[in-house]
């Protein structure tokens, strides 16, 4: 699917990445009820990087990428992100939230609104953009993601992978500085994997900072510069994606990569 | 089969009509009505009971007497000119319909009811009809206040004073937040108006219209017009440093404006025995008392205040229930069930009775305001209720797509939770305003002569004693006819708002 993984991209993966941080996670944990979903999770992530994070459902890998943005909150440890710590302060949530861009594995489009309308929404309200600067943005981001041209169509008139795409529009035109991608492609179709996954990869080429919950191995090979391996609430592993394919530490890493390439 | 298909046909033959017999409404006849012996039987039974309903009702209705100024008259015709036929005796509409929609209110004043409808329509229109332009929305914030001085008369002074009630909740709820807390603002928001209303409004306008008769209402077109354009240039010269500060300009100016430059105009032109003399004091228009409202007006006034003010208290309940504040959730919560528990009825009887006890002493309120708010509050409940439903039906996706967007509470549910949730329930916001309009008859039982309270004084004049149906059919249409256009609204509205082309 994602073959367009080369050599090339492999090299590709050191670069840009400073070491300025992005993300500082120390010592978090998170509980539902009495259910201990995230235990001691620490992790660093420097502006430029990719992160790719896997593992078996329910491991919490949604819920470690959705408290980045505080749309689960933490019991326990700090989340900094952007140089804001996150904690019950609702002002600073909502910053956080407007520099941090979600993509989600269903899109979560606003369905009364018109994709122009989903994307400058948000510029307009939060970041108080005038309309007009924010509908060129948008058309800006729009052509990014090959669809300008369905602009005046409503979320429900266009494809999974157009609607993914939109998404991905949507969270750009808020100038974010960390993307977060909760499996962006598992809804799609397997031709429309591959339009999201190319615009996702572009992105990553111009350096954004990105932290992508996916199970496309090829995407991981072909831009993470890290890739992190979750279960039971836990980080059990993380590499750069050529180690940690080809020579995974843990018997756990190991049984998942042989489950999910299908060996 | 080892052969496939050897001949297809490789050009389309064109569709031909199909005959008779086959197409249209005698197609149609025959396959729904006369399709078998049991389907036959059924249509013609049916046939024969739609003739005998209409040859009966009918001929009473368009052979209805509208010429009599008794019911025995209409008997007298009945039986000499058409020989003893049952008909209706449409003489009573003829002869009382004035009094059916206005109830008591003074003759010489319907215009003022006329001229309140039609601003009433002209407000709610940019908000029914999206094609309308955006400009017009500001009629819906005036509108209110002056349909309510038409109606009631007075000086303009006592809706003005209602009217800055208003204002002083949005003020405690802007800046009562940074100074005592989002829940202590929103609490303050709704309480302090309240007690405002209860004990300042009334007095303040009173104190005011007495101490400006001659001076401030020298001459009201001059003052007001003077004054709003002072204001109103203020504000938009200001405007772009600090709205606030504009704003606050603006009213400084109203007030100097009446303060002192009124008074100098008064004595520079002499004005002052001409304002008098004019009787434009305070912009006064005659008083009447609620006890005169009447007939399909007062059914009107009512359903519709409770339909304006129930949607937005409905929708703050429903954001009240869901809400993780503790107190704003237990007040909804405990408010919804115990007004949607209780029979109106007993509502509107506490409303006319008990309320009177409960009030300190020498605040004197309204019935009519009374049965308004009781209405209001009882429909935003079931109103609550219902966009709770829609609120309910979206999907999670929707917050958490507006939360990641950084976009705050009340902006993800402005412009993202509500419109959607509120397009869910149309069916279920009309149904019930469709409810609370006929519930309004309810009030015939606590004395106000709704058109049902009416019919009751119609008929216990020696003129009219005796006659029923002609006056439940003549309000049975009005009231069908106002619930119907609802009805279509919604059907409209959703047809527009349908965005999912799935
Ligand atoms: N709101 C919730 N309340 C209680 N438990 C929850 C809640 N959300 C998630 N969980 C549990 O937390 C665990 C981690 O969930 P999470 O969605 O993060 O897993 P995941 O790694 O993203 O799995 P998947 O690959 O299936 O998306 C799961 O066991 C799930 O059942
Ligand atoms: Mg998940």
């Amino acid at each position: 699917m994602a073959d367009t993984a080369t050599a090339a991209a492999a090299d590709r993966s050191q670069m840009q990445v400073s070491d300025e941080i992005a993300v500082e996670i120390r010592n978090m944990n998170k509980w539902y009820g009495s259910f201990h979903v995230l235990r001691d999770i620490d992790l660093t992530v420097y502006r430029g990087e990719r992160i790719v994070i896997c593992g078996p459902s329910g491991s919490g890998k949604s819920t470690l990428i959705r408290c980045i943005n505080a749309l689960e909150e933490h019991q326990k440890g700090s989340i900094t992100v952007d140089g804001t710590l996150l904690s019950s302060d609702i002002k600073n949530i909502d910053k956080v939230r407007s520099e941090v861009g979600m993509v989600f594995q269903h899109f979560n489009l606003f369905p009364h609104l018109t994709i122009l309308e989903n994307c400058t929404l948000a510029p307009i309200w939060v970041r108080k953009i005038p309309k007009k600067e924010a509908e060129e943005t948008a058309m800006h981001y729009l052509s990014k993601v090959k669809i300008p041209d369905q602009a005046l169509k409503y979320p429900g008139q266009l494809s999974g992978g157009q609607q993914q795409r939109v998404a991905i529009a949507r969270s750009l035109c808020m100038k974010p500085r960390i993307m977060l991608f909760d499996e962006p492609t598992s809804a799609l179709d397997p031709e429309m994997i591959k339009e999201v996954l190319d615009t996702m990869i572009e992105l990553a080429e111009e350096g954004m900072t990105m932290l992508c919950v996916t199970h496309e191995m090829g995407f991981a090979q072909a831009v993470a510069n890290r890739v992190i391996f979750m279960d039971a609430g836990q980080i059990v592993e993380q590499n750069e994606p050529k180690e940690f394919f080809n020579n995974p530490q843990s018997d756990r890493t190991k049984l998942f990569l042989s489950q999910i390439l299908g060996h | 089969m080892t052969q496939s298909v050897s001949y297809v046909r490789d050009t389309m033959l064109p569709a031909q009509d199909p005959p008779a017999l086959q197409s249209g409404p005698v197609k149609w006849v025959l396959d729904n009505l006369f399709s078998g012996w049991l389907n036959t039987i059924l249509t013609l039974v049916s046939l024969y009971v739609i003739y005998q309903v209409l040859s009966g009702i009918l001929p009473w209705m368009f052979g209805g007497i509208w010429d009599a100024s008794s019911l025995t008259q209409c008997r007298e015709i009945r039986d000499t000119e058409l020989g003893g036929k049952e008909v209706a005796c449409w003489a009573v509409i003829a002869s009382r319909w004035k009094q059916l929609l206005f109830g008591f209110y003074p003759p010489e004043s319907y215009w003022r009811v006329v001229l309140a409808l039609v601003l009433f329509l002209a407000a709610v229109a940019p908000i029914l009809f999206s094609g309308l332009p955006r400009k017009m929305l500001w009629l819906a914030v005036v509108a209110p206040f002056v349909v309510f001085w038409l109606l009631w008369g007075g000086t303009i002074w006592g809706p003005i004073c209602v009217a800055l009630g208003f204002v002083l909740g949005w003020a405690v709820l802007t800046y009562g937040e940074d100074i005592a807390g989002e829940l202590a603002a929103i609490l303050g928001a709704i309480l302090i108006p309240i007690l405002y209303w209860l004990f300042l409004a009334g007095p303040l306008a009173r104190g005011i219209a007495d101490f400006s008769s001659p001076i401030l209402g020298f001459s009201s077109v001059i003052s007001l017009v003077g004054a709003t354009m002072a204001a109103a240039g203020i504000y938009l010269v200001t405007r772009r440093s600090s709205e606030i500060g504009a704003t606050l300009l603006a009213i400084v100016a109203i007030i100097m404006w009446w303060a002192v430059v009124d008074p100098y105009l008064l004595v520079r032109f002499g004005l002052l025995e001409f304002a008098s003399g004019a009787g434009l004091s305070a912009f006064g228009i005659e008083y009447v008392p609620s006890k005169q409202f009447g007939g399909f007006m007062l059914s009107f006034i009512l359903g519709m205040s409770g339909i304006v003010l129930s949607l937005p208290i409905g929708i703050m309940l429903a954001l009240g229930r869901q809400s993780d504040l503790f107190i704003i959730n237990k007040f909804s919560v405990i408010f919804i069930e115990v007004i949607r528990g209780v029979p109106l009825i007993v509502w509107l009887f506490t409303a006319s009775l008990l309320l009177a006890y409960f009030l300190p002493p020498g605040t004197s309120f309204d019935i009519l305001l009374r049965v308004v708010i009781m209405v209001t509050l009882f429909s935003s409940a079931y109103i609550a209720e219902v966009i709770r439903g829609g609120l309910a039906a979206l999907p999670r996706g929707q917050y958490e797509g507006a939360d990641s967007l950084g976009l705050d509470y009340w902006q993800s549910m402005r412009l993202i939770i509500l419109p959607q949730a509120l397009k869910i329930s149309i069916p279920g916001i009309v149904n019930t305003f469709i409810g609370l309009f006929k519930d309004t008859t309810l009030v015939a039982f606590i004395g106000l002569l709704d058109p049902i309270g009416l019919m009751t004084t119609i008929r216990a004049t020696t003129d009219w004693n005796g006659i029923y149906w002609e006056l439940f059919v003549f309000i049975g249409l009005l009231f069908f006819i106002c619930c119907f256009s609802m009805s279509r609204y919604s059907q409209y509205l959703e047809k527009t708002l349908r965005t999912d082309h799935r």
